[in-house]
């Protein structure tokens, strides 16, 4: 198991989000997230990479438990990349940038290197030539492929995905969920929130449905949509689909 | 109306130009050091350095700067601590300056995007190399044009100081007054002095943001 996450809880507040997340995450598995707004997803996500501190429970990744005490949070985060919904690239620097700092300042790879790594890499989400343009200057759809590339920039034994698409203009969702495509096939481990109903369907190995901080359901995709056995999955995905 | 003292008393103007134009510059210096150093334990976790630095600002910014000169250059000396006048008034100025500039700082700081942190923290770099990568350069872009301005305002601060004696711009114009028996016009020439200096500033800054916004989207 490359993701072990036992009895996780996480409140804001009086707001519980989390009430209880147990799974298991296989490694080269690719796990599509899908549930209600302010069903916890993304909270779940982000604690994944402690972005967000559980309250209560364990997660372990690649056998260590990251909640621990004295557990070196930059050091894991750097076999996790993550991809947000609002791309996060850095304005204040340019496209090549983006995609070193991580490996320069964080893994002391050379910069040449790292550069090197860079455009091989842009060059895979088709932004080759875009390395000195600036962040403001990409459409939406080109930002979110650079994130991608930036994460991928760390060499990541897992990629998470929070709504990277639900931003995005419709026309440029495509190219996005090519790029997520052709990485979910290379093999490496992939959790993914999204509203893509048709990538879940296409791409997930196992679908989970989370609603008030609970995973309610979870299954293949084939099963998940063409046979769901709880009523509110079924609500949901009537709604949805 | 009647300029002709201007021919004699031009070199006085020029002198407090200058003091004013020195005066201001320390302050500001001073006032950024201090400024920022407040900003800092403002946004601390430490709810003692809040306190101090909340305190500070607000008391700074609940009286009135004539006060504050006073404070400096007599109360400090009944404690047996005796300043030179231009270290007490760039001390009392600079004093003034470092709660606004605080403001300044602490507000550039927090507009940085929560998203920008998070992205760098997601891929493995540390809180030092966030803040000095990411953060800093970030909220220096915000808060440098509202320094220039704070620039403005403490030059504008200085004439204050004519009260305690530094030979300032104001100062010189009131020795000018007293020399020449023209109450009014000597008045005019230094408001046009102020005038022209803080114009040039705003217009400066007025370049600086047009450059700033224009390295984020360069075409």
């Amino acid at each position: 198991m490359i993701i072990e996450v036992k009895n996780l809880h996480k409140s804001f507040g009086k707001l519980k989000v989390l009430n209880g997340i147990d799974v298991s995450i296989e490694k080269g598995e690719v796990v599509v997230v899908i549930g209600p707004s302010g069903s916890g997803k993304s909270t779940f996500l982000r604690c994944l990479n402690l972005l967000e501190t559980p309250d209560d429970g364990s997660i372990l990744i690649e056998g260590s438990e990251i909640t621990a005490k004295g557990a070196n949070i930059s050091k894991i985060r750097q076999k996790m990349g993550m991809v947000f919904q609002q791309f996060n690239l850095f304005t204040n620097m340019n496209i090549l940038k983006n995609m070193c700092v991580a490996p320069v300042y964080a893994k002391k790879v050379p910069k040449e290197q790292a550069e090197k790594r860079a455009m091989e890499l842009l060059d895979r989400v088709g932004l080759s030539e875009k390395a000195q343009s600036y962040p403001d200057q990409l459409s939406g759809g080109q930002k979110q492929r650079v994130a991608i590339a930036r994460a991928l920039a760390m060499e990541p034994d897992i990629m998470l995905f929070d709504e990277p698409t639900s931003a995005l203009d419709p026309e440029m969702v495509g190219e996005v969920l090519a790029v997520m495509k052709e990485l979910a096939a290379s093999g490496i481990t992939m959790v993914v929130v999204t509203h893509e109903m048709g990538f879940a369907r296409e791409v997930g190995d196992r679908v989970l449905f989370m609603d008030e901080g609970r995973i309610i359901e979870e299954n293949t995709p084939q099963e998940l949509f063409g046979n769901p056995q709880n009523q509110r999955t079924q609500d949901f995905l009537s709604k949805v689909l | 109306m009647n300029f002709e003292f201007l021919s004699t008393y031009w070199m006085y103007y020029v002198e407090g130009l200058k003091i004013t134009v020195i005066y201001a510059i320390f302050s500001v210096l001073f006032g950024i050091i201090l400024g920022v150093a407040l900003a800092l334990m403002k946004l601390s976790k430490l709810r003692v350095l809040r306190g101090i630095a909340v305190s500070y600002i607000n008391f700074i910014r609940g009286t009135p700067i004539l006060v504050q000169i006073y404070i400096v250059y007599f109360g400090l000396y009944s404690f047996g601590i005796s300043l030179s006048d231009s270290t007490a008034g760039i001390a009392a100025l600079a004093i003034n300056s470092g709660a606004y500039v605080a403001e300044i700082v602490r507000a550039g700081i927090e507009a940085v995007d929560r998203g920008q942190i998070e992205a760098a923290h997601s891929l493995g770099l540390s809180y030092i190399h966030t803040t000095r990568l990411i953060v800093i350069p970030q909220a220096v872009k915000n808060i440098l044009p509202a320094l220039c301005n704070e620039f403005i305002v403490v030059t504008k601060n200085t004439s204050m100081l004519s009260i305690i004696g530094i030979h300032d711009l104001m100062y010189n114009t009131d020795t000018i007054r007293g020399n020449t028996f023209l109450a009014f016009e000597p008045l005019i020439i230094v408001a046009v002095i102020y005038f022209t200096v803080s114009y040039i500033v705003t217009k400066f800054v007025g370049i600086l943001e047009r450059r700033l916004k224009a390295s984020d989207n360069r075409s």
